[in-house]
């Protein structure tokens, strides 16, 4: 049953991302990626990453995706009837290369699946803090204690990030 | 199941990276960038099965920082967009010999 | 250096092997260095005066004449340091040669100051060898310098490069004397570099005019190819003998030479390749009457009396290498009385005063080397020093016909030329002491008796007839030949002299009335130099007449001090050359070709000269000669004679053409063309690569994202593999 699924959201997924670069208009593609997105959060889901998941959702296909559209409804994109894709030498020069890498990446595949345990040390170890926490109390345990100083700078990251964006974008005054 | 979660990881990486080079249209390269992000996360996660909540806990580090990094990266862009009055990147050549 | 100057200041040190009494040399190094300062202080003040000028020119205005007689302060001392260097030297050539007089010296003194050169196999001294040859040359060197700086004082005295003129005289003097008094052959090289450079800037001494300055060019150059010859015998000489020093040649050459063998010939011949350049011989004569382009007395003291005996002075030294070679000897008759003939013939027709004293040179240099050509080395010597005292009294005399001429045509701005025989005539009657000197070098060229030229000339042309008649001699025939040509030449030279004269001289004054009353006798410092050396003509051929001729009416039966003192002085030098001849010749013949003993052909010699000058003095004072402007071009044959027999330009054709050429090849193809083009291909092949580089900055973020995702690739491939 796990097993279906998995492989639906996988497919929606890869569906999806073929969608994002293939999108004819601005939208389409964003809307594509929010699809990807989702079904990334069901497969999280599926990996008993209950809090990532969640949050997947929120902050990634809820607020950075809209955030995304914000801009390209500000610009005023899409009117554009020339497609935006490449053509020509540089396509297939990229396709050559991402085969290449695709051919790299998948060499680290073959040989047996130590992978192929759904039950690992690791996974045991997560699945003891989620009865005992929560899901997002297994993540909170986490980071707070031996993660809590890269949370108190991501912290100052958002902030800088929200004065940067703040100064890039504004109007300069004439 | 963490082999086929590392697999469809690595092909929405190779398909996001395939975005990134053939798309001239600069937040649709940025959109891609941020499959390429959800594929890494993917992996993380998958991978944390094995060793640990570590794994997601990276995950939440890097989305945090993805969502900065959209924020400044497309106020860049809207900076942009006002002196070109488009995104398209072949446009942005000032650094061409 | 303290060394050297404390070692040159003493005595003369260095071994000596005199015989019967000993030759202490009476500083000897003094005797060079004493021209070298008189040099470095004319040549200050040749560069203050240099300054001073251009600041004037620079500040608008003209040389301040601040100095006595309004001449620069800068004129004052050469006058002085000049002359007075070289009376210093000869005083001191004077204290050695009287004391070798009484000394018999049977090997060479050699003064040995510090080593020059040293390696393993090869080392150069520089050394002084004083033995009677070098003596008699540095007497002749510094006696008659001395009298022709004196001159100089008077004839230079209003140019405006006075000091530079003396630093060069004076260096000149310095490399001469080098040349002569050198203990080597690599010594002598130096002093015959020297004086070429130093003729180069004397001749070229007014060298803004372009063809003066080309006149020195062409000098120099002609110069070098003769040095090439001297260059090559030197080397061969050292691969035989391991040395280039005179005495170790002397010694060993007839052990180590084959007489006749072809290493020595080779020897010979390149050496007197290097002596038709420098004393200007056929084929490299053509530089000495352009030479005329330099102040007059340079071509007194450089091209007369010198530095054009220098070839006559090698061959003396190389006397023995001659003896051995008949060859290398009969060409250098050859040669020397082929050129003697030319050259008289060409002066037969030429205009310019000087241009005629030089071919006058030329062929007197000519009978020098057919002297030392038939082994009397001693006779060739004797005529190189009565030509010394004589020539550089003709042309001292017409550089003084020369200086009342300009004056003259000065103050009417005439433009004739001051030069051109057919612009002169008459001048007796307004410069009488010049008139009277100047015929007594022209007796004594013409080989008149009882003036030097006649003793000197006469005994090469018996030597010719001695040493060609003797029992075994080589190509007896060529010999003859030789002594023919060498008594019609005579003739000749006693044909254009006396033309000169009476063209100069008598007749009618046809330089221009106005002119003419602005014709004046030299001043003192200018004439008594002159007469000095008019006493030398006359009585200089007294000191080498052969006993013979001595006890014979030409030599008063005894009653006139005459001896042949000369001879017995350069014996020792030739002594080995002598044995040779001896060795391989037989004995030497008493009569002439033409029969007749010496006391007969001298006798017949004399009157026939005599007989030509009156002659000619008649037909030439009939002549009606016109003023150059006037004056129609010569046709015919006497047009080849005074085209020089078109040699300048069969070699232009012939050697300079060709060689411009293959220069304009070597430049415009080679260095131009491959060398030029290979440097700047390479930087061309620069520039194109870093083209190639260029290529990459296409600006677009698309290019470099395709680059960042090919630089993963590689190192994910070396992190897998």
């Amino acid at each position: 049953m796990v097993d279906i699924l998995f492989y639906v959201f996988a497919a929606v997924a890869i569906g999806s991302a073929l969608g994002v670069v293939m999108g004819r208009t601005p939208v389409g593609s964003l809307l594509f990626m929010v699809a990807t997105l989702a079904s990334l959060a069901g497969v999280y889901v599926l990996l008993e990453a209950h809090f990532i998941a969640a949050v997947q959702i929120i902050v990634y296909a809820g607020a950075i995706m809209v955030l995304f559209l914000f801009v390209i409804m500000l610009l005023n994109l899409g009117h554009e009837y020339r497609r935006d894709l490449q053509g020509g030498v540089a396509a297939v020069l990229s396709f050559i290369v991402v085969g290449v890498l695709a051919g790299l990446l998948s060499r680290q595949f073959r040989g047996e699946g130590a992978l192929d345990v759904i039950s690992a040390p690791g996974g045991q170890a997560i699945d003891a803090a989620l009865i005992e926490h929560g899901a997002v109390g297994a993540i909170g345990q986490s980071l707070f204690t031996d993660y809590v100083v890269p949370f108190e700078i991501t912290g100052v990251l958002l902030l800088v990030a929200i004065v940067g964006a703040l100064v890039l974008a504004k109007r300069r005054v004439p | 199941m963490i082999t086929p979660a590392m697999v469809l990881s690595a092909i929405l990486f190779v398909v996001g990276t395939f975005g990134v080079l053939v798309r001239r249209n600069a937040i649709i390269m940025f959109l891609c960038i941020e499959l390429q992000l959800n594929a890494v996360n993917l992996a993380f996660v998958a991978l944390s099965r094995i060793w640990g909540i570590d794994g997601q806990v990276f995950v939440f580090f890097v989305m945090t920082v993805a969502a900065a990094e959209a924020a400044v990266g497309l106020a860049i862009i809207i900076s942009i967009f006002r002196h070109y009055e488009t995104v398209n990147v072949d446009n942005f050549n000032l650094l061409k010999w | 250096m303290h060394a050297t100057l404390s070692v040159l200041l003493t005595q003369g040190g260095g071994h000596e092997a005199g015989g019967g009494g000993a030759f202490e040399p009476f500083f000897p190094g003094l005797v060079i260095l004493l021209p070298l300062l008189g040099f470095v202080i004319n040549g200050v003040l040749a560069l203050q005066h240099a300054r001073a000028s251009a600041n004037a020119v620079r500040a608008g205005g003209e040389l301040e004449l601040d100095g006595p007689r309004g001449r620069p302060s800068t004129h004052t001392l050469p006058s002085f340091v000049g002359p007075g260097v070289i009376l210093l030297a000869f005083l001191l050539v004077l204290v050695n040669f009287t004391r070798m007089l009484g000394v018999e010296l049977h090997e060479p003194v050699v003064v040995h100051y510090w080593t020059w050169m040293a390696t393993s196999t090869f080392s150069v001294g520089a050394a002084l060898q004083l033995d009677g040859l070098s003596m008699v040359m540095a007497m002749v060197v510094t006696g008659v310098s001395f009298l022709i700086h004196v001159f100089s004082v008077g004839y230079m005295k209003a140019d405006p490069g006075y000091p530079r003129y003396f630093a060069y005289l004076n260096l000149f003097v310095f490399f001469m004397l080098l040349l002569v008094l050198g203990s080597s052959y690599a010594l002598m090289f130096v002093g015959w570099e020297g004086v070429g450079l130093c003729s180069y800037l004397l001749i070229g001494f007014w060298f803004s005019d372009r063809e003066k300055a080309d006149a020195g060019k062409k000098a120099f150059i002609v110069n070098r190819i003769g040095d090439f010859g001297f260059l090559v015998a030197m080397f061969m000489l050292f691969v035989t003998f391991g040395t280039l020093d005179f005495a170790a040649i002397a010694h060993d050459a007839p052990g180590k030479l084959i007489y006749g063998g072809g290493l020595v010939t080779a020897i010979t011949l390149f050496f007197f390749l290097g002596a038709t350049g420098k004393s200007a011989q056929i084929p490299l004569y053509i530089w000495l009457p352009d030479a005329m382009a330099g102040p007059t007395p340079v071509s007194a003291l450089i091209h007369a009396a010198t530095m054009v005996t220098a070839g006559v002075y090698l061959v003396a030294r190389s006397s023995v290498l001659f003896a051995l070679s008949p060859v290398g000897s009969a060409t250098v008759a050859t040669v020397g009385v082929l050129t003697a003939l030319l050259a008289a013939t060409i002066a037969l027709k030429q205009n310019d005063i000087k241009k005629v004293l030089a071919y006058s040179t030329v062929s007197q240099l000519g009978y020098m080397f057919v002297g030392v050509g038939v082994g009397a080395y001693a006779a060739g010597i004797f005529h190189l020093m009565t030509h010394a005292f004589f020539k550089a009294l003709l042309f001292l005399g017409s550089g003084a016909v020369i200086h009342a001429m300009h004056e003259a045509l000065h103050h009417t701005h005439s433009h004739a030329d001051a030069q051109d025989m057919r612009n002169m005539g008459g001048l007796k009657r307004f410069m009488p002491i010049t008139w009277v000197v100047m015929w007594i070098a022209t007796l004594a060229i013409a080989g008149i008796w009882p003036f030097a030229g006649f003793f000197s000339k006469d005994e090469i042309i018996w030597q010719i007839a001695a040493f060609g008649g003797a029992e075994h001699a080589p190509f007896p025939g060529l010999y003859t030949l030789i002594w023919v040509l060498a008594l019609v030449t005579a003739m000749l030279t006693a044909f254009y002299m006396t033309r000169l004269m009476v063209m100069t001289f008598h007749g009618t004054n046809r330089t221009g009335s106005h002119e003419a009353q602005h014709l004046h006798e030299v001043p003192p410092v200018m004439w008594v130099p002159l007469a000095v050396l008019a006493v030398l003509s006359v009585f200089g051929g007294w000191v080498n007449v052969p006993v013979a001729l001595q006890e014979s009416f030409l030599g008063g039966m005894g009653a006139l001090p005459m001896s042949d003192w000369l001879h017995h002085f350069l014996e020792p030098v030739t002594a080995t050359a002598h044995e040779i001849q001896v060795a391989n010749l037989g004995e030497v013949s008493h009569h002439a070709p033409l029969g007749g003993g010496e006391v007969a052909w001298a006798l017949i010699s004399t009157i026939l000269a005599l007989g030509i000058v009156l002659a000619s003095a008649r037909v030439v004072g009939g002549w009606k000669v016109k003023p150059a402007a006037e004056d129609a071009a010569p046709t015919g044959f006497a047009k080849v004679l005074y085209n020089k027999w078109y040699v300048d330009e069969i070699y232009d054709a012939v050697v300079v053409q060709p060689l411009l050429r293959v220069s304009r090849f070597c430049w415009k193809i080679v260095d131009a063309g491959i060398i030029d083009g290979t440097v700047n291909g390479v930087g061309y092949l620069a520039r194109g690569f870093g083209w190639l580089g260029s290529l990459f900055q296409t600006g677009t973020v698309n290019t470099y994202a395709f680059i960042l995702t090919l630089g993963v690739l590689v190192i994910l491939g070396a992190v897998i593999f």
